[in-house]
């Protein structure tokens, strides 16, 4: 038996959460004393291939068919059930996201599979094989059974500390067969800013609340975050009044992000906001009402106006950088 | 055309959540529930598109008698009718089956769930229904317009929109903003009352996972406070701590 990873790229780009996903399939291989390979679609370089082999991996399959660059979600599911056959696996580990999500719930079925999400530490395999998982939004964790032989764990982001000591990976390449329905969801164009550091995937982000005023203040915001090198964000008003775009929007309803380092600017901290960012490692909160329930959820806080606060920050942060 | 939309049964944002019977159990003392606030944007939807092509829209959820009053806010909301398959929702590829089997008998145009749930957060249902039926599957959708037997729908990705087309019959996993939140009205929750609410027998018990305990994470230190004339000194602590410059 043998575990496999589906790792996702942007645009040829390993993604870290798949790289965490990685590490944490090569502490479950050496934990069971067996094999972690790895499987990457679409148009990726031989250099980024062979770079998930810093994660632990051994192998890494790779199905080089342009078709799958997009995120089409049963012909993804398609092709990793297939590299999951050819890899002899019994454990699909992937990283928690979006599409993840999709195409691991298809998987679950065609694998038969039982599939925890929201994954934070290694299995118990003791008896039963019991995983901790984060529920409620981050609110609580769950001891989860697994009842099923085959398994699907979905690894939470930055629950588990990356591997970068491994060696170089083998790529082999893996041709899959896919269905006609496989292509029935048609993408027909795609809307994307690539300057920006991804939110999801982002090291540190700088979120902005209502309390910035308007659309029109959020060089602020980002003059911080590129002295940082994060990710902007932005409370759900800010999103629902179109100050800044839907994908920015933290929450509850929104993005959940999961960064080293969260700054929140002019933001409240109402509970369907810390529900995204409760898996911060550390939260500094800047606000000028000293009441702020945020203050509460936060390591480090700066009762202030934003407006005062945030260049004088920006260029302290731009010193020591 | 037959739109289904499931929904969960779940405890409101705000709800303190706390365990018993030695961390076994959930504790419902208190908690006031709420359809799923995803759930609540794929109704919207589909009461929109409902209007506007006709047909019958059917709201379901996975559980047990208290969850009635859940689905007569979404009848108030705009519903036609309500099925409720009568058993404990414990595990997301039981619950998949639940609504694959009864979907399977009525043949609906279209699915709709929210992209997950705000309990247990799998989102993972609407993609093992889709798988179950045979049918393709999208998450998460952020638009949803229909033409003819064709739907337009944006999806969120990382950083932006992908765009698609799809014929029906599709699954959908849907998030703000598909539509406006919708608040039912005195008119709606009268006619509620009287609007079909049929209780379904569990098909099919199988289960893939079970939860055997649960923990709450560690209390959070106090908040460390600095003065707003020395930023330095929480750029010191970033450096010095978090360890992030």
């Amino acid at each position: 038996m043998s575990i496999i990873v589906y790792i996702e790229h942007i645009e040829g780009a390993i993604k870290k959460t798949s790289l965490e996903a990685a590490s944490y399939a090569s502490a479950l291989a050496e934990q069971q004393g067996v094999d972690a390979k790895g499987v990457v679609l679409g148009t990726v370089s031989e250099d980024q291939l062979a770079s998930v082999g810093t994660a632990g991996l051994s192998t890494v399959y790779h199905v080089n068919d342009d078709q799958l660059n997009a995120g089409v979600i049963q012909a993804h599911a398609e092709a990793v059930a297939q590299a999951f056959e050819k890899a002899g696996a019994d454990t699909l580990i992937l990283a928690k996201s979006s599409l993840g999500d999709a195409v691991a719930a298809r998987l679950a079925v065609k694998l038969d599979a039982g599939y925890i999400s929201n994954v934070v530490a290694l299995p118990s395999t003791s008896g039963t094989y019991t995983v901790k998982r984060s529920i409620y939004t981050g609110k609580a964790f769950a001891e989860s059974e697994i009842t099923k032989t085959n398994k699907i764990l979905g690894v939470k982001k930055n629950a588990v500390p990356l591997k970068t000591d491994g060696a170089p990976a083998s790529v082999e390449a893996l041709e899959v067969n896919l269905s006609e329905g496989a292509f029935a969801a048609k993408i027909t164009s795609i809307d994307k800013a690539n300057d920006e550091i991804p939110l999801p995937e982002a090291d540190i982000v700088v979120s902005g609340g209502r309390g910035m005023k308007g659309p029109e203040n959020w060089n602020l915001i980002e003059d911080l975050a590129k002295a940082l090198g994060a990710a902007t964000g932005c409370s759900k008003p800010v999103s629902d009044s179109g100050w800044r775009p839907h994908h920015e929007h933290v929450g509850q309803t929104g993005v959940k992000v999961a960064p080293t380092l969260y700054v929140a600017v002019g933001i409240s901290g109402a509970i369907q906001h810390l529900a995204g960012v409760n898996a911060s490692k550390y939260i500094v909160v800047i606000n000028k009402d000293p009441e702020a329930p945020f203050f509460k959820a936060a390591d480090y806080g700066i009762v202030g106006d934003a407006f005062e606060v945030l260049p004088k920050l920006t260029e302290a942060i731009k010193a020591v950088k | 055309m037959k739109i289904l939309v499931c929904i969960t049964h779940v405890p409101d944002t705000t709800s303190k959540i706390q365990f018993t019977d030695n961390n076994t159990k959930f504790d419902k003392t208190g908690v006031q529930y709420i359809i799923g606030p995803y759930d609540d944007y794929a109704l919207a939807r589909a009461v929109e598109l409902r209007d506007q092509t006709g047909g019958k829209l059917t709201v379901l959820n996975v559980g047990e008698a208290e969850t009635e009053p859940t689905l007569r806010k979404a009848l108030a909301i705009g519903a036609d009718e309500a099925v409720r398959i009568n058993a404990e929702p414990t595990d997301a590829f039981f619950v998949a089956t639940q609504i694959a089997n009864h979907a399977k008998e009525i043949g609906y145009d279209m699915i709709l769930m929210g992209r997950e749930s705000i309990d247990f957060n799998g989102g993972m249902v609407h993609g093992m229904v889709a798988e179950l039926l045979g049918m393709p599957s999208v998450s998460p959708v952020m638009k949803l317009d229909l033409e003819g037997d064709t739907a337009k729908i944006a999806r969120e990705i990382e950083g932006g929109k992908e765009y698609l087309e799809i014929k029906l019959p599709f699954v959908a996993g849907c998030q703000e903003p598909i539509a406006e939140w919708k608040i039912p009205n005195m008119r709606g929750i009268m006619s509620a009352r009287s609007k079909p609410l049929q209780v379904q027998e569990l098909s099919g018990d199988v289960v893939a996972t079970k939860t055997v305990a649960y923990e709450m994470p560690p209390a959070k230190g106090a908040v460390k406070l600095i003065d707003s004339n020395n930023v330095q000194e929480l750029v010191e602590l970033l450096k010095s701590e978090a360890k992030v410059l």
